[in-house]
């Protein structure tokens, strides 16, 4: 006999996360995987190895971690501000957090651009104390930071929403300090949250296209062309080469993987630790 | 018990499944009150002109058959326009930017051979051309190609690799240095390197150059399509100057029937008028207003004072037809990179 189930339905709701994950995730996955295979050993290696590939790997994954990072000490105080404090125009605030995730990638970049290029207003006031953003890795960072901290604020927010005040208060009464109260109080318990949005954040720059492609200018000598400019121009160009695309997304995808996993396991560490 | 339960588990996948399949179909080609749709896939800068070439065909339609025709545009970069009728975008015809890229729609099995010859002048019945656009004044002196070599000139052209607009710029400054140089390679190859130094931004598209130029205010020249130049002068009254450069190239956009969805769809008939019926001399004068070259010679001429006609240009088959071209120049390793990436 088998054991019933609580919750029924689950026949149903399994049959539709199967066809889901198939329909959209997993055979345009395996087809990316298909397609790269018509690639010979040599000729991956041969297109892996080459100069423009291999910058363009560097420029994604740098600026996606640095913005990740800047996300997260950045995403920590916003929701901190969110959650802790009342000021008029808070849930606006909350709200506008939001905006990047709906806001199209390519507004966004274009709008970044005209910003921060050395004839729009921010980029203006940068430029005279010598720092030009738009069309250098300064700009991928910043378009990049523009579509992350969303999955930083609302990872941490729920976090910090249920933890209670009156901890950080024992610990500020038993003579904490508040760099200590912070360390040993706060940051344990927001850390796997923090490291979620970390990962999502980071996962979502490496591969953003629409944002970072109008400032960063794509130019091959100054480094600032990311891997998913290689992938379109792989695409777009008058010989379209499915193959070297699809070569280049799979070991997007595996690093991304890879990065993604070590997170995890650096979480799993982190609550071991904790729970001990 | 067990096989109960396998089969309620494969009814729900398959619900589910077909749930799905049912969500994502549900689009026909007629209408109920028996309206033709009729699609045209064409490229970005063509927007303006085939509504209004629309409007006009669907007249001439309606006087010809009596019925009502819904002619639908899309647009976007030519070569990702390609890619999506090869990928099923069920377009009746393709009106595209390079010929090279309905031959790849031809080599995927949806266009017969032949199809260049199949209507006048190649299948081109609109020419354009590359100009320079510079900001009113022209302070840094830009008159021809030799100009944009110069130090501290700043160029906006977009990417050879990414946009085929972006190899006529190309094609257009190597043509000049073939003449310059009188075919010596190395001095050719050094010259077109000194212009891609002075790039400053380089975009994925045409239109992201123009953005990037007329938007944001970078650089001093833009190397851009003639058609494009033309309606930022008009957008941009007063600051703007075009400067035609005394070689460039002929830029043949080319139109094509897509055999297999017009035989599919029976709109062979109508995609051959609707493609002929873009050289007869309304049609023409639209292009013509529309800043695209009328490749009727006795209607080009009315646009003498719009078109700069003493232009020296050359054509693509002076370098061998596009496939060549993409090989010698734009391919992995070839002459771009090699000058490009130093």
């Amino acid at each position: 006999m088998k054991k019933k189930s609580i919750i029924p339905g689950f026949g149903l709701s399994m049959g539709i996360t199967v066809a889901m994950l198939s329909l959209i995730i997993l055979i345009p996955l395996a087809s990316v995987l298909a397609y790269s295979f018509r690639l010979s050993g040599g000729e991956f290696l041969d297109l892996m190895t080459r100069p423009n590939v291999v910058q363009s790997f560097v420029t994604s994954i740098g600026c996606a971690l640095a913005a990740a990072v800047i996300n997260c000490v950045f995403g920590v105080i916003l929701a901190w501000v969110l959650v802790r404090y009342d000021f008029p125009g808070k849930r606006l605030m909350d709200g506008m957090i939001e905006l990047p995730f709906a806001l199209p990638t390519a507004v966004a970049g274009i709008t970044l651009t005209k910003m921060y290029s050395d004839t729009g207003f921010l980029g203006r006031a940068f430029e005279k104390i010598g720092i030009e953003i738009a069309y250098t890795k300064i700009g991928i960072v910043i378009a990049m930071i523009f579509i992350g901290i969303p999955f930083v604020v609302r990872a941490i927010q729920p976090v910090l929403e249920k933890l209670s005040p009156s901890y950080e208060e024992a610990a500020l009464m038993l003579g904490a300090s508040r760099l200590t109260v912070f360390w040993k109080i706060i940051f344990p318990e927001i850390r796997p949250a923090l490291l979620t949005g970390f990962g999502l954040a980071l996962a979502r720059g490496i591969g953003e296209y629409g944002s970072v492609i109008y400032i960063s200018g794509n130019s091959e000598k100054n480094g600032t062309q990311v891997v998913s400019y290689i992938i379109m121009q792989k695409l777009n160009s008058g010989n379209v080469d499915y193959e070297g695309a699809a070569a280049i997304a799979l070991v997007l995808l595996i690093i991304s993987f890879l990065m993604l996993f070590l997170i995890n396991i650096i979480q799993h560490i982190a609550s071991r630790r904790t729970n001990a | 018990m067990k096989k109960k339960n396998f089969i309620r588990k494969t009814i729900s996948f398959t619900l589910a499944a077909a749930c799905m399949v049912f969500t994502f179909t549900g689009c026909g080609d007629k209408k109920e009150d028996g309206t033709l749709t009729f699609t045209n896939v064409s490229y970005d800068p063509t927007r303006e002109f085939y509504a209004a070439y629309n409007e006009l065909f669907a007249e001439h339609y309606k006087e010809e058959t009596g019925k009502e025709i819904e002619l639908v545009q899309s647009h976007g970069g030519s070569g990702s326009q390609a890619r999506s009728v090869i990928e099923g975008n069920d377009a009746d015809v393709v009106t595209l930017a390079l010929a090279h890229d309905i031959t790849a729609i031809e080599e995927a099995g949806l266009i017969e051979e032949g199809w260049i010859d199949e209507f006048d002048k190649n299948s081109s019945p609109y020419t354009s051309t590359i100009v320079f656009l510079v900001h009113s004044g022209n302070e840094k002196g830009i008159n021809d190609w030799d100009d944009l070599t110069k130090e501290g000139v700043e160029i906006i052209t977009p990417d050879p690799k990414s946009s085929g607009g972006a190899c006529w710029n190309f094609l257009a400054a190597w043509q000049y240095a073939k003449e310059k140089f009188g075919g010596d390679e190395t001095q050719m190859k050094d010259f077109v390197a000194q212009i891609y130094d002075n790039v400053l931004v380089m975009d994925s598209g045409a239109r992201g150059a123009t953005t990037t130029f007329v938007e944001n205010g970078q650089g001093d020249v833009l190397i851009a399509w003639e058609n494009e130049a033309l309606l930022t002068l008009e957008e941009y009254p007063g600051e703007y100057e075009l400067v035609t450069p005394s070689i460039s190239i002929l830029a043949e956009p080319s139109v094509a029937i897509v055999d297999e969805n017009a035989d599919k769809n029976g709109t062979q008939e109508i995609a051959k008028d609707y493609l002929e019926y873009l050289y007869t001399e309304d049609a023409q004068r639209l292009a013509g207003e529309n800043f695209y070259r009328p490749s009727d010679e006795t209607i080009l001429n009315e646009f003498a004072d719009t078109f700069d006609l003493s232009v020296n240009l050359c054509t693509i088959d002076d370098f061998g037809g596009w496939d060549q071209a993409y090989q010698d120049f734009f391919a992995d390793d070839a002459i771009f990179d090699e000058i490009y990436s130093k």
